[in-house]
């Protein structure tokens, strides 16, 4: 995490209170019919900026990674508009979705290879990432040797490699046990407060919703709306104990209800 | 096994250093045993069947008539420790290897560039496909004349008959490893502006490795029998094994005729576990013991 690391990121550290950080994503009204009829988001309106790790909760179904693949320009929407300020997006989907045939630094390298980088900097930036994520010592590792929790740090790693702005993570989490989850939650807080990118995370755990968060959108079942917008007033770097504070209690049942209203 | 490879999967602690990678190798005494253990029913059933073939040779055939059904020993004597004989069928098994092996090489080359071409773009599959099952359902005996027309009656008639019995497997076998990529990976190249040749080097070929083992071994079998098939009609060039068991066949050498059928047997086992064998050297460290 020094300064001089490959992966120092531009500008992290320079949020601060008497400039707003720059806009990163911008959605505007913004919808998506696919082309079968249905309608999977309608009407989303939120600004992203960076230094802010937003999550969107929802039911199963309600249109959470399709408002992902709208961010990422993977899926553009069909009403209203997104506007993203940034090009480079770090996207890390549910399943780690290494190339099995490839070792854990070469995957990591992935990436900055497909960008075109030099392999002596793209060694550089993998070795940087592998070990910000805790996976030094499996570089030569193949997917098949890892374990889930260990196959989810590896792609997080090669996410950042290439040192986005905006990190779209889809449920990253959710197939890992509780422990484990737990555990890369506060890694990626650490990464987060050292790198200050921003992020839009999808999840349907809401503690972890609150615990990285500071800002959490609750979605409708489908045609999937924001019913609710809350900001998360806790300081980071957070403890883990956290979890335990009433406070946080107070805002899961509060973001739960809306949840359940959400259903009704 | 499925208890072994779930348990695998859990994180088992939270410092990666003590989650040591699932791949420990059983004792090898348990390994030796095992592998006897595998190799018990098929030595039990050969025993089963050789003693068949005696009893129907020596009680069922009356004298005369047991050149139909030789006994294996006559087998062994006359058609693999004779000299002169094991000579004549070791070079035409020479002469059979190569043509297979240049059949399955090309095969092997023209398949793979078909499938690659054919993942490139839907109308490409559909104006190749339906001619491609065409080719496969095609009784091969049924074009060798067509092909002994347009080719010859020599070596390079043979290989294309290999090569039309053979190339099927590796087409669909290629094509459906090329296509099988997880949509979230092509996503991945997309995010990076990766353009075709790209995402084919660097995801589709190698994730259809695989499966073009998979199509290979087939294909290898099918290829000596397309060499076999091929040297029984073709009878001009250095005699294969096809010529000899036709040869066999005519003087009524059943003896001969047996031991030149083990060889061909052989050569297609052979070949099906060398393709196997380096396919698995290919993919040991990328997946569970399905592939392969």
């Amino acid at each position: 995490m020094s300064a001089e690391a490959p992966l120092a990121y531009e500008g992290a550290g320079a949020v601060t209170a008497a400039t707003p950080p720059p806009e990163v994503i911008e959605f505007r009204s913004a919808g998506k019919i696919f082309p079968d009829g249905t309608e999977a988001v309608r009407d989303v309106s939120f600004t992203l900026r960076r230094g802010e790790f937003l999550a969107v909760v929802g039911p199963s179904g309600c249109g959470k990674s399709t408002l992902l693949r709208m961010a990422s320009g993977l899926g553009p929407e069909t009403s209203g508009t997104v506007e993203r300020h940034v090009e480079n997006i770090g996207y890390v989907f549910q399943d780690a979705t290494l190339l099995p045939f490839r070792s854990v630094q070469k995957n990591v390298e992935l990436l900055a290879e497909l960008d075109g980088l030099p392999r002596a900097e793209r060694r550089a930036l993998a070795r940087d990432a592998i070990r910000l994520v805790g996976l030094e010592g499996f570089e030569n590792h193949y997917p098949k040797a890892l374990s889930g929790g260990m196959r989810m740090r590896a792609s997080v790693a090669r996410a950042l490699t290439t040192k986005p702005p905006l990190f779209l993570l889809d449920e990253p989490f959710g197939a890992l046990d509780e422990i484990t989850r737990g555990a890369l939650n506060e890694e990626l807080m650490r990464l987060f407060v050292s790198k200050r990118f921003a992020a839009i995370f999808i999840t349907h755990s809401i503690s972890e919703a609150v615990f990285l968060s500071s800002r959490v959108l609750v979605m409708s079942p489908r045609p999937g709306r924001i019913v609710t917008e809350h900001d998360v007033p806790f300081p980071y770097p957070r403890p883990p104990e956290l979890r335990f504070d009433p406070a946080f209690g107070k805002l899961s049942s509060e973001i739960s209800q809306a949840l359940r209203k959400g259903h009704e | 096994m499925s208890n072994d490879a779930l348990s695998g999967m859990r994180e088992g602690s939270l410092d990666p250093a003590i989650n040591v990678p699932r791949a420990v190798r059983r004792a090898g005494t348990s390994r030796a045993k095992q592998f006897l253990w595998n190799l018990a029913p098929p030595l039990a059933f050969f025993g089963f069947f050789v003693g068949s073939v005696y009893v129907a040779s020596y009680v069922i055939l009356s004298p005369e008539r047991q050149f139909l059904l030789p006994p294996p020993h006559e087998v062994v004597r006359n058609g693999l420790l004779d000299g002169k004989h094991l000579n004549e069928q070791l070079t035409a098994l020479w002469d059979t290897t190569q043509v297979s092996l240049t059949g399955l090489a090309i095969a092997f080359v023209l398949g793979g560039l078909i499938a690659v071409a054919m993942s490139q773009a839907k109308w490409i599959e559909r104006s190749f496909y339906p001619y491609a099952v065409i080719m496969q359902v095609t009784p091969i005996l049924a074009i060798v004349p067509l092909i002994a027309l347009w080719f010859g009656y020599d070596f390079s008639a043979r290989v294309v008959v290999c090569v039309l019995i053979s190339i099927f497997p590796i087409i669909t076998n290629t094509l459906h490893g090329l296509l099988t990529v997880d949509g979230n990976l092509h996503d991945l190249f997309t995010l990076h502006h990766a353009g075709r040749p790209k995402r084919l080097l660097k995801l589709q070929l190698p994730h259809a490795i695989p499966d073009i083992f998979v199509g290979l071994r087939v294909s290898a079998g099918l290829s000596v029998i397309g060499a076999i098939v091929g040297e029984f009609f073709f009878r001009q060039g250095t005699p294969g094994l096809g010529r000899l068991l036709d040869l066999y066949r005519a003087y009524l050498q059943t003896d001969l005729l047996m031991s030149a059928l083990l060889f061909s047997v052989g050569l297609g086992i052979l070949s099906f576990w060398v393709i196997g064998l380096i396919g698995r050297q290919f993919t040991k460290n990328w997946y569970e013991e399905t592939h392969g």
